[in-house]
């Protein structure tokens, strides 16, 4: 089994409690996500040791960060930590900025070279410019760069993206993408917008109101069954991986393929054979138990059998229904609905999608 | 006036104390700042008003506590007496000490100052970066206090010049010893020698002047600015 951070984190303020518990695998992304004064930003202070929480638990790898006799402080923990206003030094340059923490390591912890990070941030105009010369895109990959010369053995971001407008966003989010795939540096992430880190979550915590509502890999979180361990309704749904079969010029729709299922989505830029992630949200979907050959104007149909229905929240509206496609795909239908159709488990079943989001 | 009769003891004895003191103070206020601009306990605002007594206190009050404490029998003289065998009181080291006390708000408030206006922030940012909190105090709170210690300096040392009454009560008049530019000045204007009280007045008045002017000059051109 791989390295995991093991924490148990009990803290609170008048108001508000913190009560987790949770096993995180240090592999990959993992996205801790919940609303607004949720926690995350508590739980993420707690981890790194800014603050000290009333009673806990932390271990990381073999190694033991805070325990009812001791409590490593922040300085000794190999994390990087970027925060969401970025925190530049303001009487240092980018170049210092970015060698603080560098130097502060044992030439042997050293395993991210400077030249190697501004390569991969792109920071190369920056380095003699003082932050109040910056915009806020170019602070936060400064700070990014900057955690990750400390070569941490997991880099936390406390909403690194929140302070960016939608267009900074995407100047940043390729970059986290490479990092994600040259570097291998576990990454916690922390954010009220799962949006922008559909791309890279490997892992999904759902926090609320101080508590793990649940846990696991993002795939089987985002579909879970159970509406009180469920995600908002803006985010529960499927996450499709597709390839890009064909272009069709006449109608500007870009042909996929899913588990030899065909796809449409709007013209997109990219090469036949290109993978395309889809996120297919459990609202956008209805389920049709007649012929395929009925005449609609939906587009995507994909066939399955129907392999769970949900049956917690009677007096509940509506109701979640896994069909199995090649993968559970979730949709939420209304409890009338269910009753008109009489679905029942092993049932096949048209899934209608009536919109789906890219995740670039 | 004749110049080689000038009497420039008591100005090299009044610059002495005020940069001992400033030096003092400097190590002494620092972590007392330090503490009041981060402590969340109840009772910094016992020290905040300990610390700013001086600004209220008449100069001859503080003064004359001092005197008792500082003399043969009191608490910190009677102890300085018997570990070195010399008084306190009427010496150039009592005098350190009272303007020490006497000029302490004027360093520590524009520490406390500068340590809030720079925060934990950035101190936290240097905790996640290997920095021991020493090391962050050093390399990063300091100079993002800079205008803070040059205000604390300059005040510091140009209130230590300016004082007189609780001079007058410890240290009394002694030349050579106790004897600065405020005492002296009073002197000659008791022994109506108008020419010598006009030479130091004007001097000090000029060189307060110069120094207040250089430093809100440097003020401005400082590079660092919180952002």
């Amino acid at each position: 089994m791989s390295a995991r951070l093991a924490a148990r984190i009990k803290t609170g303020y008048p108001g508000f409690q913190l009560d987790v518990d949770l096993s995180l695998p240090l592999d990959g992304v993992t996205v801790v996500f919940g609303p607004s004064g949720c926690g995350k930003t508590t739980l993420l202070r707690c981890l790194s040791g800014l603050e000290e929480s009333d009673s806990g638990f932390i271990k990381f790898g073999d190694s033991i960060w805070q325990s009812d006799e001791n409590f490593l402080p922040p300085h000794l923990r190999p994390i990087g930590f970027v925060f969401q206003d970025a925190r530049l030094f303001p009487h240092k340059t980018v170049h210092a900025n970015l060698l603080y923490g560098y130097q502060r390591i044992s030439p042997a912890e050293r395993r991210i070279a400077p030249d190697q990070v501004v390569g991969l941030l792109g920071l190369e105009q920056l380095l003699e410019r003082f932050p109040k010369n910056l915009s806020a895109g170019e602070k936060q990959r400064v700070a990014i760069g900057r955690a990750l010369l400390t070569s941490p053995g997991i880099l936390m971001m406390d909403e690194p993206l929140a302070n960016l407008d939608m267009e900074r966003k995407q100047d940043i989010l390729p970059y986290l993408a490479k990092m994600r795939s040259e570097l291998n540096i576990p990454i916690l992430y922390v954010s009220h917008s799962l949006d922008e880190v559909l791309q890279l979550v490997d892992t999904l915590v759902l926090l609320d109101n101080g508590r793990v509502q649940a846990v696991g890999p993002a795939r089987e979180v985002l579909v879970e069954l159970d509406p009180l361990r469920q995600p908002p309704s803006s985010l529960a749904g499927t996450l499709l991986d597709t390839t890009v079969e064909a272009h069709e010029e006449e109608y500007s729709l870009t042909r996929l393929k899913f588990c030899d299922q065909p796809l449409h989505v709007p013209k997109q830029n990219l090469e036949v054979g290109q993978a395309l992630r889809l996120h297919v949200l459990a609202r956008d979907v209805s389920l049709v138990t007649g012929p395929r050959d009925i005449q609609t104007s939906v587009l995507n149909i994909l066939e399955g059998r129907v392999s769970a229905i949900e049956t917690a929240g009677q007096d509940e509206h509506s109701v979640n229904v896994l069909v199995d496609i090649g993968q559970p795909l979730l949709v939420s239908i209304t409890r009338k609905s269910l009753a008109n159709l009489q679905l029942k488990p092993g049932q096949s079943v048209f899934a209608h999608i009536k919109a789906l989001r890219m995740i670039h | 006036m004749d110049t080689s009769l000038f009497d420039w003891q008591p100005i090299l004895i009044t610059l002495k104390l005020a940069a001992t003191t400033v030096l003092l103070l400097l190590v002494v206020g620092t972590p007392i700042a330090w503490w009041l601009a981060h402590t969340k306990k109840r009772w910094r605002i016992l020290v905040e008003a300990v610390v700013a007594l001086p600004l209220v206190l008449p100069p001859t009050v503080l003064g004359f506590y001092l005197l008792i404490a500082l003399g043969t029998n009191g608490m910190i003289g009677g102890w300085f007496q018997t570990v070195t065998g010399d008084s306190l009181a009427f010496s150039f080291t009592g005098l350190v000490i009272a303007s020490s006390l006497y000029s302490l708000p004027f360093v520590v408030q524009p520490l406390q100052g500068a340590f809030e206006a720079v925060g934990r922030a950035p101190l936290e940012v240097a905790s996640t970066l290997r920095a021991s909190p020493l090391d962050a105090f050093m390399t990063v709170a300091s100079p993002l206090a800079l205008r803070g210690y040059i205000t604390a300096i300059v005040l510091g040392f140009a209130h230590t010049l300016g004082e007189f009454g609780v001079v007058l009560m410890v240290g009394g008049n002694i030349p050579g010893e106790t004897r600065v530019i405020s005492i002296a000045i009073y002197d000659h204007v008791e022994s109506l020698e108008y020419m010598q009280a006009h030479f130091l007045s004007a001097g000090l008045l000029v060189f307060s002047f110069l120094v207040l002017l250089t430093v809100y000059a440097l003020n401005r051109r400082l590079p660092v600015h919180l952002s």
